[in-house]
């Protein structure tokens, strides 16, 4: 069975005037384990939704989420999330953040500072671990999102456009760090990206969302060899897969 | 905590375009743009040229003040120069026992506020963030808040006699409520981002209220008790008069029922003096209790 099975998910949002709107109609999704997938679409078309709704933030109208062969009804610890905004806690030190899930379930201390140590390195923050996000840079936020998601040992991370709000290098950076860490952790990650190169660079599989009203269009299998290097984006299947995506989105 | 609101991730927090408004260049600007920078909308200054405009404010209203009294402009009857305000105001220090009436009035406006804080806090946190507490006693709050704390005087008067629990109690009822409804509404404005990565790491409605929305919240909580305790002190003419025998409101009180405007003047200063005591203390407890803000 599949680590993460959507059936039949719709979500309506009621709206200040005018009909209900269907951000996403009955939409289908499963994800085997360790897979990396990411969710490609305009603006609007219900990536966060869906996102949203595997996690258990946002009520699904119609249909079941299952991860692990659980059905889901509430965020919890088996998914980790990643917002586009780090919504990190101001409060507390980068170790204090990536620690905040371990301490809440209670793990015992040692393990606690074992598991945020190898995180941070992971992410490459131990010079950083005592500081307070106030001092880091936007890339190095996301850092410490990411290590913090990853603490509870998630079944499947859920990333939003999490690479959104950083300058084109600082990005590419971080995807390079986050195949790293995923190489090694064997997550399985939902990606979410409104972006075309990052989607097929990142993905083994790349789903196509369309508007109205929002659903899953098309789902590619990415073929490119890893671990992949920057310069496969200048590859000739890399070239067709994007001029596969872009005639798609264009529509 | 099923059934959360659907949660709104389109507008990330972006941050804020940096360029010319975030003064890039910090050393030594010219002139003609550090006039300019003193017209562009949220536009940094340096240290100096603060220093340098508030020392003119200051100096200005001073100097209008000195100019008018002593140049014969205003009978001091009316005005008197700062000259004589301030040596009244050393007199009845030294010679009128004026420090002790300082304490009594600090004494009335700290109780009063100390008290009304220890309860609008936990007042104030679960309006915010229960709605069912919300319902209950926001009608109550937000009607109370417009009820002037001087007509609860006589009511006052009448429960508790006339004597110090009834002044500190005036400072409570004037603070109590708007401190109330601006934790309120501090509490109720924690981001949405920051409960709902907390549900994703395994929160629990108590873990999320005590490890998320308390620790979120707790700094701007005690900007309000330093905003609040300004209202306080505006209250201590009010608490004093009645019955005070000690107090700077009194000694006002008492200074304009003989005309001593000098005297009048000289305690509101005092009081003036206090309040921006009192104010920068919170901002000095603001910074060592929450150094990763600054
Ligand atoms: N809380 C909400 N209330 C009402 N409508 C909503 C809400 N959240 C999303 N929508 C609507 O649902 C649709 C899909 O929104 P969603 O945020 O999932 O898009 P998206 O694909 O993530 O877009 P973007 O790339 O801009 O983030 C949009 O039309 C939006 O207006
Ligand atoms: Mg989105």
């Amino acid at each position: 069975m599949s680590q993460v099975v959507a059936e039949n998910i719709s979500v309506k949002f009621t709206r200040h005037k005018g009909e209900p709107r269907t951000a996403l109609a009955e939409t289908d999704l499963a994800i085997e384990e360790g897979d990396f997938v990411c969710l490609l679409g305009p603006s609007g078309c219900g990536k966060s939704t869906l996102l949203n709704v595997i996690g258990g933030l946002t009520v699904a109208s119609t249909g079941t989420v299952t991860v692990g062969g659980q059905v889901i009804a509430n965020p919890g610890p088996d998914r980790g999330m990643v917002f586009q905004n780090y919504s990190l806690y101001p409060w507390l030190t980068v170790r204090g953040n990536v620690e905040f899930g371990l301490r809440l379930n209670n793990w015992p201390a040692q393990r606690v500072r074992t598991v945020a140590g190898e995180l941070i390195d992971l992410v490459g923050l131990t010079d950083y671990a005592d500081q307070y996000p106030k001092v880091l840079s936007g890339g190095m936020r996301q850092r410490v999102a990411i290590a913090r998601a990853l603490a509870l040992e998630p079944k499947v991370l859920l990333m939003d456009e999490p690479f959104g709000a950083l300058d084109a290098q600082t990005r590419s950076r971080m995807q390079e760090l986050l195949l790293d860490i995923w190489a090694r952790k064997r997550t399985t990650v939902l990606f979410v990206t409104h972006d075309i190169e990052e989607a097929i660079y990142l993905a083994d599989r790349v789903l196509v969302m369309s508007t109205g009203p929002g659903r899953i269009v098309e789902d590619f299998r990415i073929e490119l060899p890893r671990p992949r290097v920057a310069d496969v984006v200048a590859s000739r299947e890399f070239t067709e897969y994007r001029r596969q995506m872009l005639s798609l989105l264009r529509h | 905590m099923s059934g959360l609101v659907p949660h709104l991730s389109q507008s990330p927090a972006k941050a804020p375009a940096r360029g010319a408004l975030d003064g890039a260049d910090k050393q030594s600007p010219s002139w003609a743009r550090r006039l300019g920078d003193c017209f562009r909308p949220r536009a940094e200054l340096t240290t100096a040229s603060r220093w340098t405009l508030s020392l003119l404010g200051v100096g200005l209203f001073f100097g209008a003040w000195l100019i008018a009294t002593e140049g014969g402009l205003i009978q001091p009857f009316f005005l008197p120069s700062p000259i004589a305000v301030l040596s009244r105001l050393v007199a009845m220090i030294t010679q009128e026992g004026f420090l002790i009436d300082i304490w009594a009035s600090t004494f009335r406006v700290m109780s009063g506020f100390f008290l009304a804080a220890a309860l609008a806090i936990p007042v104030g946190v679960l309006v915010g963030n229960f709605a069912a507490f919300r319902a209950l006693i926001e009608p109550l709050l937000s009607t109370a808040r417009y009820l002037p704390a001087s007509a609860f005087v006589p009511l006052m008067i009448i429960w508790l006699g006339i004597n110090e629990e009834q002044k500190i109690s005036v400072i409570f009822i004037g603070t109590f409520f708007p401190l109330a409804l601006l934790i309120a509404d501090i509490s109720a404005s924690v981001s949405k981002d920051m409960l709902n990565s907390a549900y994703t790491l395994g929160a629990n409605s108590r873990q999320l209220f005590f490890r998320v929305l308390i620790p979120a919240c707790i700094p701007a909580i005690v900007d309000a008790l330093r905003v609040t305790i300004g209202i306080a002190w505006t209250y201590v003419i009010v608490a004093e008069l009645v019955g005070a025998d000690r107090g700077m409101g009194i000694a006002i009180l008492q200074a304009q029922r003989f005309l001593l405007t000098d005297q009048v003047i000289a305690g509101i200063v005092c009081v003036g003096i206090l309040g921006v005591l009192t104010d920068f203390a919170f901002r000095f407890a603001h910074r060592k209790l929450f150094p990763y803000m600054y």
